[in-house]
């Protein structure tokens, strides 16, 4: 048991990914340079630090609402938005926060929103659960996990019928492949050969039930059943994400259609940071050890020179310092506003009691 | 001057929007082939890009709808059967209506639900049979209903240019309904303003898509009896309370006419804002569907299930007889 999980890519055969052929229509324009080794160490050595300062303001009841923490699922979020255009288009989840750092979003905003105050993204509105930042191009990150795919694909369509190259990054768990909706945003993806790749972050677990009691099939199968062409890949490792993700985005931008790539990860906290009081027993610790042998971090920094990997680390120190003091330090909402945003024409519902 | 049937209202306003505005697209099911007539002549007026057939896939194409209004389209979805807007009630009050607030007013949702044959329709069973538009109300999406071909035009037209999501009920027993107009004067109508079809002194029924046709006939066998004014909000969401409360400030007395199930209905919540904040004289009341579903199938076991004609006469009556609280 521990010797697949420790080696899931190896174990469950990466080489014989089912990839069904799709050949690029067009030329493939230039996407965005490969990222160097240290990048892509520096973007998941900012999401692991920036997630446990998260977990400590939520020790500290500054961040209210607790968080889905993605620690030990650092390398998806970095390798696959390394491989964007500014202009792309991200769809976040639930565990979301390593999308929106490597999308671009500004880390003390997204502190900020996390903690409930009004400098945050979405003034406080969306919270760590539902963040969308379009000045970032982060667009969504639906509670309801499989519903991102087709609200996706209209994005996709939309962008397309627009003439505008642009590709759209749709994250789900390995949760949300068992609901119809993401079929459904599949299917229509696929019939229409939308520019979207679907990235499944298969951490191994949907809140507490494992994968193999949940997903009949494979996941990669659900995707081929759409003619999509879909593949399992090493989410441990920055640089096989990357090359993935670059690859299906090519594909995506030259109107190649849509692709679907199953990351398979871990994440090494809870589901929720409720779990720090609540000690649910749902893994054997032989199997989260095993996970952590594979460190996205350590796989990463064994790439890059030890001098550069401190100096980087100093820095996201000093950054971090001033993300948190930004979040801390900025007001909180006014009560008498609760209701602001509700309605694009500033309609205010009634109030529930009228005297 | 022309004779415009609901229907042909519906038609005209989505074609008139459509040639307006580029970002106006309608997608829906059998709709290359208008079964609805809704979308009739578009797929060559218009072309497949704007002209959106989709599978029987709902939450995805509402999902879809979704994504597009965000990237800057205005989806219009026609849906042809009343549950088929339960079955996409999350994608709408939970992922379209909530964004954005979310976002902090960011980015607007704007998409327009349409269902061009809302209500019972005689033997087609009680899947077919819904009227739901109590249920967004009660979720706070924008929720129009109007009655006559004018008001349908109206108030699609103002749909469709809102900003946020809004659904779009057109009572199935409405659609036959035709108006002498004169096309010139057909324009939007802002969302929460009221009409006054029939002013009167003694009694305020508000009545509620098609049951405003069944109440202005009503208001007519009683008229040797009372005046009766027949009000008709045309958007349930948001409500024109201020029109609602000037009616009943001129007659006291309040009878509700509402095609809702009546356990949290529209005419319960009339009913209870009417008596929280409004004078009335007399105890107000309702009729409406029964609790829960109708059966669908057999004329004789739905018509009893109706509001009807004999139950609001004899409700106004009751309520004109009262004496008070």
């Amino acid at each position: 048991m521990a010797d697949n999980v420790a080696n899931p890519a190896v174990a469950d055969g990466l080489a014989v990914a089912g990839v069904t052929a799709v050949p690029a229509t067009a030329a493939v324009p230039a996407g965005p340079t490969v990222p160097s080794s240290l990048e892509l160490y520096r973007t998941m050595r900012f999401i692991r630090r920036f997630e446990e300062r998260a977990i400590d303001l939520v020790r500290a009841g500054e961040i209210f609402s607790g968080i889905h923490p993605c620690i030990g699922q650092e390398a998806v979020a970095a390798g696959a938005c390394a491989a964007l255009a500014p202009d792309d288009i991200v769809l976040s989840s639930h565990r979301g926060h390593g999308h929106l750092l490597a999308k671009g979003s500004d880390p003390g905003r997204v502190m900020a929103e996390m903690a409930g105050r009004v400098t945050g993204i979405d003034k406080g509105r969306g919270g760590s659960f539902h963040p969308s930042d379009f000045t970032a191009g982060v667009y969504n990150a639906t509670g309801t996990v499989g519903h991102g795919a087709g609200i996706a694909a209209g994005i996709a369509w939309a962008a397309a019928k627009a003439g505008e190259p642009k590709v759209v990054l749709s994250f789900f768990g390995d949760g949300a492949v068992t609901q119809g909706a993401l079929l459904e945003g599949f299917n229509l993806a696929g019939l229409w050969q939308l520019p979207v790749v679907y990235i499944c972050e298969n951490n191994r677990y949907a809140t507490t039930l494992p994968v193999e009691t949940a997903v009949a099939g494979t996941i990669t199968g659900r995707g081929e059943a759409f003619g999509i062409p879909s593949s399992v890949v090493d989410g441990q490792d920055a640089e096989v994400v990357h090359e993935a993700v670059a690859e299906a985005v090519a594909r995506a931008r030259s109107g190649g259609g849509p692709s679907l790539l199953e990351m398979r990860t871990y994440r090494y906290h809870g589901h929720h940071t409720f779990e720090m009081l609540v000690r649910l027993r749902y893994r054997d610790q032989a199997e989260v050890n095993a996970w952590k042998e594979r460190d996205p971090l350590d796989i990463q920094a064994a790439r890059i020179d030890a001098a550069a990997k401190d100096r980087v680390d100093a820095e996201v120190e000093l950054e971090l310092d001033e993300v948190v003091r930004f979040a801390v330090d900025s007001p909180r909402p006014d009560p008498a506003d609760a209701m602001d945003h509700y309605y694009a024409d500033g309609f205010r519902p009634r109030p529930g009691v009228s005297l | 001057m022309p004779k415009l049937s609901y229907l042909k209202a519906l038609n005209r306003a989505l074609g008139d929007e459509m040639d307006r505005d580029e970002s106006v697209f309608v997608l829906g099911e059998d709709v290359n082939f208008a079964l609805t007539n809704v979308t009739a002549g578009f797929l060559k007026r218009f072309g497949p890009d704007r002209v959106v057939e989709v599978p029987l896939t709902e939450q995805g194409f509402t999902n879809f709808a979704t994504g597009a209004a965000m990237a800057g389209r205005r989806p219009v979805i026609e849906f042809q059967i009343p549950f088929l807007l339960l079955l996409v009630f999350e994608q709408i009050t939970n992922q379209a209506n909530k964004f954005l607030m979310m976002s902090g007013g960011q980015r607007s949702v704007p998409v327009t639900y349409l269902m061009p044959a809302a209500g019972w329709r005689a033997g087609w069973g009680a899947q077919h049979s819904d009227q739901p538009y109590s249920m967004f109300a009660h979720m706070g999406v924008k929720t129009v209903l109007p009655a006559t071909p004018t008001d349908a035009y109206g108030l699609l037209t103002t749909a469709i240019r809102d900003d946020d999501p809004v659904v779009f009920f057109g009572p199935l027993a409405s659609l036959s309904v035709r108006e002498i107009v004169d096309y010139a004067d057909l324009a939007p109508i802002p969302l929460g303003s009221g009409r006054v079809h029939r002013p009167g002194t003694d009694v305020t029924v508000v009545a509620l898509g098609h049951l405003v046709h069944e109440a202005l006939a009503v208001a007519e066998e009683l008229a040797d009896e009372a005046s009766v004014e027949v009000w008709d909000p045309r958007s349930v969401y948001p409500f024109d309370w201020a029109g609602l409360a000037e009616s009943v400030a001129k007659t006291g007395r309040l009878v509700v006419f509402d095609d809702s199930n009546r356990s949290c209905g529209m005419g319960a919540e009339i009913l209870a804002t009417a008596a929280e904040e409004m004078r009335l004289v007399a105890p107000p009341k309702r009729v409406t569907r029964p609790d829960g579903a109708i059966v669908g199938a057999v004329p004789e076991l739905d018509e009893v299930l109706q509001p009807t004609r004999p139950q609001l006469a004899e409700a106004v009556r009751s309520v004109l007889k009262s004496p008070g609280w």
